[in-house]
């Protein structure tokens, strides 16, 4: 069973709770197989989608999500709404909390965002990609992806290269494969591998062969230009030479290994295109995935019924005004 | 409120009966197998429309399609109960264009369970026909709705429960109110 308010990070889940989380998100794949992509669950709710970073799979993957619930979907980019002129992150979430919605997805820059405006507006929050800390639905789509190609998630290797300082993706993966009982090494400069994460229970290589050897899963870490503020490495060229998944190094892991990407992929930089198109990539069934995780949290969340849900009255009584 | 004795209704010689005598009835009605398929609503349901496929399988020699139906998605009542019902999955591995349509459940109630059903099915397509057979006709209706093939009519009091046991589930065939 699953009870929690919000869904704010893989943190915290149990074995049985991710797996009912995965239980439950496969059996709404079949909505997106039928001829009409749509059951009325959510009629006449509404789901606001709070985006402060750019995205496409996400953003589109939760909309997609909750319109095939009947949820009516708004977003919101940071860029073209009152955030440019001076509102706080708080001051926008009660605003739009008096809007009544059902439920709030939120991806924000800062680690920590989905959290703060969880403990302040009175329906559920959703993490869509904090700072560098948590992607949580990335992590259950990627667990689904995985089971529904290996069978179970207990027992894997699963090798996690490249940008690891820096993903959001990494960490909630770590956290749900290591839960299940998967074996995760993490593989990447020196510099992108932050040494504590052994305390984790995960291996750590520099190598990229060593770490990909016997692998039963590869999943590729988009580098996050956009989030290093120093040099982290000489060349992106040497990067790629050293960490990008090409068929050669590829060599070292199962003979059936399963390629993934969160996506958005700099081809040629960390995956090469002959990877990422080739017959063991699953890119692309991870977004498939996703939208059937995002519709199983959306609809967990905003069926709980009034007695199970605690809402702190001064919030909802200030957030109303 | 008093909980009366429990009382076996239709134990399981009476359930083989019920399910043969539908069998033959849905033959009658539809004069034959032609287009006919079976859908069984989780989860007692699916286990029912499995008996009668195998019994029109065993009468006319034909292998009748069989699909399941989750109607969680579908409630009318989500987000006001307590408990927050699990989704089981819809497994419909035919066309149900043009198909006749034997929607099959345990116990028939207020009927809520069958519009739930009937707008599910039709999300897939369009059924030539939706027929409905259940092993128990309870009562208590509250939509306009009604089975073409019952196991047993069964009057109750909205107090008392019926609990349908499958040997597929509960090792043993029998129909118990209490």
């Amino acid at each position: 069973m699953f009870t929690q308010r919000h869904f704010l990070g893989i943190a915290g889940l149990t074995q049985e709770e991710l797996l009912f989380l995965l239980d439950t998100a496969e059996s709404f794949r079949e909505i997106s197989e039928r001829e009409v992509k749509k059951v009325p669950t959510l009629r006449g709710k509404t789901i606001i989608n709070l985006f402060y970073e750019s995205s496409t799979r996400t953003r589109t993957s939760f909309e997609i999500a909750a319109k095939r619930l009947s949820a009516d979907a708004i977003n919101i980019t940071a860029s073209a709404s009152s955030v440019t002129k001076g509102e706080t992150l708080l001051d926008t979430a009660r605003n739009l909390v008096a809007m009544r919605p059902a439920a709030i997805v939120i991806r924000h820059p800062s680690s920590g965002a989905p959290h703060f405006l969880a403990r302040l507006v009175d329906c559920p929050v959703i993490n869509a990609g904090d700072g560098t800390h948590e992607h949580p639905t990335q992590a259950l789509l990627d667990l689904l992806t995985i089971r529904e190609r290996k069978g179970s998630i207990a027992g894997l290797t699963v090798a996690i290269v490249g940008d690891v300082l820096h993903s959001r993706v990494a960490r909630s993966n770590m956290l749900a494969l290591t839960t299940l009982g998967a074996q995760v090494r993490l593989i990447g400069p020196r510099t992108l591998l932050p040494a504590e994460f052994r305390s984790w229970g995960v291996e750590l290589h520099t190598d990229l062969r060593q770490g990909l050897a016997g692998a039963d899963v590869v999943m590729a870490l988009r580098l996050q230009r956009e989030r290093q503020a120093r040099n982290f490495f000489p060349s992106t060229e040497e990067y790629s030479r050293r960490f990008g998944i090409s068929l050669a190094a590829l060599a070292e892991a199962k003979p059936d290994v399963l390629i993934m990407h969160p996506g958005p992929m700099n081809r040629g930089v960390e995956i090469d295109s002959t990877v990422a198109d080739g017959p063991y990539s699953v890119i692309l069934d991870q977004v498939t995935n996703g939208v059937a995780v995002r519709m199983a949290i959306l609809y967990l969340l905003t069926t709980q019924t009034q007695e199970v849900v605690e809402v702190e009255p001064t919030v909802r009584d200030e957030a109303a005004a | 409120m008093a909980k009366k004795a429990a009382r076996v209704v239709l134990d399981g010689e009476a359930i083989r009966r019920a399910l043969t005598r539908i069998t033959h009835e849905i033959l009658e009605k539809n004069q034959g197998t032609d287009h006919l398929a079976l859908v069984g609503i989780h989860t007692r349901g699916v286990d029912l429309s499995r008996r009668l496929a195998a019994k029109l399988e065993e009468e006319e020699g034909v292998k009748i399609p069989c699909g399941e139906i989750d109607i969680t998605l579908y409630r009318d009542d989500v987000g006001r109960k307590r408990t927050r019902p699990e989704v089981r999955g819809t497994h419909i591995p035919f066309s149900v264009d043009d198909t006749r349509i034997v929607l099959v459940d345990d116990v028939f109630y207020t009927g809520r369970t069958i519009r739930a059903a009937m707008d599910a099915l039709i999300d897939f397509g369009r059924p030539r026909s939706i027929q409905l057979a259940v092993l128990v006709d309870r009562g208590h209706r509250e939509l306009p709705i009604r089975p073409d093939y019952v196991g047993k009519n069964l009057p109750t009091a909205r107090s008392e429960h019926v609990h349908v046991r499958l040997s597929e589930r509960e090792g043993t065939d029998e129909v118990v109110i209490e």
